[in-house]
């Protein structure tokens, strides 16, 4: 097993000598030759990116792309095998003020006996620093966040106790006390109502209008280029990326999901027509 | 019945022991580690034994040291082998705990066998005899001055840390990006297991732990769906097994005809009763509750406390 996959690797390129390209420190988020390997096999190849200020952008691909995994190695939430993720020219440990992270919501349990309002004053964590309570400005703040996400009037509930699109939004409201310029958001329309959709769409705009760049990664082909006006095609390397309307082509989806993309085609299909 | 003040420490004693487990038991029951108790509560014995063996003294300091120390291999040794061995959480903690359990076991039967170190002890303690054992004239037990003491350290680790404490049990990931160190919490939760069950061990037995750190906790979640009234909640039920526990041992088997009973096991089965109590008539959580709802009240409102 281990020969298997010692030459699997061996089948990929091997590491450019190229000098690295500088990049301009004031990209919010630049991502240089990263590769991330689970048990040795690799999940991200090479990845070479960099995104713009001010972005709503989506990253887009089939399951186990490494989309979230992309997230978490710019996050250190797991180790690079190879390369670096720069956030603000800085790498991440530098740069903790400046980003803010909406996991997958699964990934934590929603029966731990905290209010909505207790969830959403985590955001401010980093800034009290250790031993440091939440004060009453923050407390403040928390509840500002949670009306901002339009629910404000649950901010007492204790967690299990709202639906899941308002799960989301207090996983919103949590990223928005951390006053961050960069928001790394996995999948955070996954299995919402249309209400929460909508106030995600209305927060990510918002967002953007402000200067803040927002990396979504997103499922649904069909609402794509118009939540989104930057793009990343991903699947286990960045197959394109660029504006929305000249990299969502069906050339470029068609390498991202290969044989995949029929079935989604017809369904994306069929949307349109439903819609005209 | 007869109660004397030698009942009155064996109840402080006890309490005492049983909310200083109750404590950090409440985030490994919200970290779902309940069996990280289990676990480290008997893998700290070869900590125990090679501390003897070293300093040759059965004294306080060296034994919470290597009792610390083995507690926190335990869980280094459970995560390297979930990690790098493939194989799934609980298996490798059972792997871990028995294997070192059983060195323990070796260690004290062979080298140790002629000292008041023997496995009996530790499983089952000898909280009845613990008022016998005193500091200087003070005539205040041993026991009691040292668990006391782990409960205090305790709850200030816990009111010192809350926010932090809250967080990694939440979500560790945030607590990672934020730059609080998850493992360092994890770590520090488990000396805290090892320190307490150490202390709990020489008192009142390893059982006892067992059920002190995870049955509070479990019945104060049935309770609240709040963290700070969730740990008090833990503490009190704690203090009330304790009660109760040895009451039920110099009362109840009179009644069947039997001496008193070990109030050790007494005082793990009360909590076990005063659970059982709580998922029955728990005003939020409570199965009669829940069912009384589903008959008279729509789904969606939320059952408040009280309101039953």
């Amino acid at each position: 097993m281990h020969n298997e996959s010692l030459k699997s690797q061996a089948t990929f390129p091997p590491k450019s000598t190229e000098p690295r390209p500088e990049h301009p420190p004031e990209v919010p988020l630049a991502i240089h030759d990263l590769t991330v390997a689970y048990h040795r096999k690799p999940v991200l190849w090479d990845i070479e990116l960099n995104i713009p200020e001010g972005k709503l952008v989506g990253i887009v691909g089939p399951n186990g792309a490494g989309k979230s995994t992309l997230l978490k190695a710019c996050l250190d939430l797991i180790p690079k095998t190879s390369g670096w993720a720069h956030i603000y020219g800085k790498p991440y440990k530098k740069a903790r003020h400046l980003v803010a992270y909406v996991p997958q919501r699964e990934s934590v349990d929603w029966d731990f006996p905290v209010s909505a309002l207790d969830v959403v004053a985590m955001g401010a964590y980093r800034r009290l620093g250790w031993f440091r309570r939440v004060t009453k400005e923050e407390s403040a703040k928390a509840l500002h966040c949670l009306e901002q996400v339009g629910i404000d009037h649950l901010a007492d509930r204790q967690i299990s106790q709202l639906s899941g699109g308002q799960q989301q939004r207090v996983f919103l409201a949590r990223a928005l006390m951390q006053d961050a310029e960069l928001y790394l958001m996995d999948e955070p329309f996954a299995a919402v109502d249309a209400a929460t959709e909508e106030a995600i769409v209305a927060l990510l705009r918002k967002l953007s209008d402000q200067g803040k760049t927002c990396l979504v990664v997103h499922h649904d082909l069909a609402t794509v280029t118009t939540y989104f006006d930057w793009l990343v095609l991903l699947n286990m390397r960045v197959v394109a990326d660029g504006p929305a309307e000249t990299t969502f082509t069906r050339e470029n989806l068609q390498k991202t999901y290969g044989g995949k993309l029929n079935l989604l085609e017809k369904a994306a299909e069929a949307l349109r027509h439903t819609i005209n | 019945m007869n109660w004397t003040s030698f009942d009155t420490w064996i109840v402080v004693i006890g309490a005492l022991c049983a909310m200083a487990c109750a404590l950090p038991g409440c985030f490994l029951v919200l970290r779902k580690m309940s069996m990280m108790g289990d676990a480290i509560s008997h893998a700290v014995l070869p900590g125990l034994a090679i501390a003897f063996l070293i300093t040759g003294t059965r004294a306080s300091v060296p034994m919470f040291f290597g009792a610390a120390i083995a507690g926190v291999l335990t869980a280094l040794f459970t995560q390297w082998i979930s990690r790098f061995g493939n194989v799934d959480r609980g298996a490798a903690m059972g792997i871990v705990f028995t294997t070192l359990f059983a060195i323990g076991l070796i260690m004290i039967r062979q080298a140790a066998d002629n000292v008041d170190l023997d496995p009996g002890c530790v499983l089952y303690g000898a909280i009845e005899l613990t008022p016998l054992d005193t500091v200087g004239s003070t005539g205040i037990p041993r026991a009691a001055l040292v668990n006391g003491g782990v409960l205090l350290a305790n709850l200030v680790i816990i009111l010192v840390l809350f926010k932090e404490f809250k967080l990694g049990a939440f979500d560790s990931a945030l607590a990672d990006t934020l730059g609080f160190s998850s493992q360092f919490l994890h770590y520090l939760l488990m000396t805290m297991v090892a320190v307490t069950t150490v202390a709990a061990f020489e008192s009142v037995g390893s059982i006892i732990v067992i059920a002190m750190l995870i049955v509070p906790p479990a019945t104060a979640l049935l309770l609240t769906r709040k963290l700070p009234a969730m740990l008090l909640i833990a503490t009190v039920t704690a203090a009330l097994s304790a009660l109760l526990g040895h009451l039920g041992a110099i009362i109840v088997p009179p009644w069947f005809g039997f001496q008193t009973t070990t109030t050790s096991g007494m005082i793990a089965l009360a909590a076990g009763v005063l659970f059982t109590l709580a998922w029955l008539f728990s005003p939020i959580e409570g199965i009669l509750v829940k069912r009384w709802h589903r008959n008279h009240s729509e789904p969606e409102e939320v059952p408040e406390p009280g309101g039953a």
